[in-house]
């Protein structure tokens, strides 16, 4: 039970991109394209839930028992980095086509605060091993579903008649507030 | 005081050590081989990613011309001058390849279409246009005059003429095809720069209709297909060039009254 409230509440009612705003950048960046916006969600899904696992081992089996609690934000970004090009060569090494569909991509997550962010409260929140890995599952949930809203939207906007000075940009960062407003719907409920 | 710095030091030092150590041992054991022949012949290709060779991307046609999928001479960007550099480094023999460039099948801009009684103010996109009623002209197979064909071209090749149709600047034309790809109506065909008769037209209504809606249709009379000796076919009120079995000699262009069969040489109708 515990597990799934966890879920809910990382991929739902505290998404990541909606209601606590991290992962802006590819929230706008990558979603004008819907297939897109998906390859990308998957990849950060996968970095998010290794980050979870290792980041946890990191702080719960090394900082804390040493003392060095100081040090995570920099241990965090090291742990990211270097899994991130681990995940990569991986990747390129299995599956050709993947490595090509995700492309730029990859290495972009390695500066995502999103991430760095899922390592930062998984450890303030004090979740065990478990309860992390569904963290970071579900905090990928949530970016996938924020990024593919957010990509379906901005398909059909190609189309519509958008006045001149809110073509671009300025319209994706209204969409994107108004529907970070209606996220604002799901606060309390867990 | 002193010992807390030493001892952060030497734990950042020490995890980045292990995970610089790890990489390295995954880079060794990871590594994929590649062809050391497909990085140099994806320098010579022109790296416009236009994707005109139908492949995905330059690399991805420099992987399949070493592995001999693609002909050398399969850029349609780089022309002659690539397939020769690349026939050289990958010994083979490079067959001459002709330059192919867009040919815009309409002439129906807006001094001989004829206009719809509704106006259109939509986005001035020829897709947004084929989806919504199909612009302004009466023509239900001409240029849209959205200029969709021109955005698209990355090399500047292309420009609406002040009689609202696309033009081909072929020596800037790369023979990429994307123009062709962004026509809603097919009006944009790649040919071979030296092939110089075409039919100009796309409409398949009736001569009636035709006539009514553009002055410059081909009505379907086919007086062009009865003398050619099957060099041009009538589909569907038509003229269709097969380039097999043609002989431009045979055409009465002089006969076909609206012009639209013709010969295009350098750009000019002639």
């Amino acid at each position: 039970m515990e597990l799934i409230i966890i879920f809910i509440s990382a991929s739902i009612v505290n998404n990541f991109v909606l209601s606590l705003f991290l992962g802006i950048c590819p929230f706008i960046g990558v979603s004008n394209k819907f297939s897109s916006a998906v390859s990308m969600g998957l990849a950060t899904t996968f970095v998010m839930v290794i980050t979870a696992m290792v980041s946890w081992l990191l702080y719960f089996k090394l900082l804390l028992p040493f003392h060095l609690t100081f040090l995570q934000i920099p241990s965090f970004i090291l742990v990211i980095a270097a899994l991130v090009q681990f995940v990569e060569m991986v990747i390129k090494k299995v599956s050709q086509p993947l490595y090509r569909a995700l492309g730029i991509f990859l290495p972009l997550i390695t500066t995502n605060c999103a991430i760095l962010g899922l390592a930062l409260l998984l450890v303030m929140r004090d979740y065990s091993f478990v309860e992390s890995i569904v963290f970071g599952l579900g905090s990928g949930a949530g970016f996938i579903l924020a990024l593919s809203i957010m990509a379906g939207i901005r398909e059909e906007l190609e189309l519509r008649d958008v006045p001149k000075a809110f073509q671009g940009a300025p319209i994706t960062l209204i969409v994107a507030g108004i529907l970070a407003l209606a996220f604002m719907g799901f606060a309390g409920m867990i | 005081m002193d010992m807390t710095i030493i001892i952060a030091i030497a734990t950042m030092g020490g995890l980045g050590l292990i995970f610089a150590g790890g990489l390295a041992i995954a880079d060794k054991k990871l590594r994929v081989e590649e062809n050391p022949l497909i990085a140099q012949v994806n320098e010579i290709l022109p790296n416009a990613n236009c994707g005109g060779c139908g492949y995905a991307g330059c690399y991805d046609f420099a992987v399949n011309l070493v592995e001999g999928k693609a002909k050398v001479n399969g850029c349609p960007v780089g022309g002659n001058d690539v397939a020769q550099e690349v026939a050289l480094l990958m010994g083979v023999d490079s067959e001459a390849s002709v330059k192919i460039v867009p040919r815009i099948l309409c002439r129906g801009g807006n001094k001989e279409a004829i206009k719809k009684a509704a106006e259109y103010y939509g986005p001035l996109s020829c897709k947004a246009m084929a989806l919504v009623a199909g612009g302004q002209k009466e023509c239900s197979y001409g240029c849209l005059g959205g200029g969709d064909c021109v955005n698209v071209c990355t090399f500047g090749a292309m420009f609406m003429n002040e009689n609202g149709l696309p033009e081909v600047i072929e020596d800037l034309c790369t023979g990429c095809g994307m123009c062709a790809k962004a026509c809603p109506r097919d009006i944009i065909e790649m040919h071979p720069i030296d092939r110089e008769v075409f039919v100009l037209c796309k409409n398949h209504d009736d001569p009636k209709r035709s006539k009514e809606v553009c002055e410059a249709a081909c009505i379907g009379c086919g007086i062009c297909a009865r003398k050619s000796d099957g060099g041009v076919e009538m589909v569907n009120n038509l003229g269709i060039v097969h380039y097999d079995k043609f002989d431009p000699e045979k055409i009465p262009f002089e006969k076909c009254s609206t012009g639209a069969i013709a010969k295009i040489h350098n750009n000019s109708l002639n």
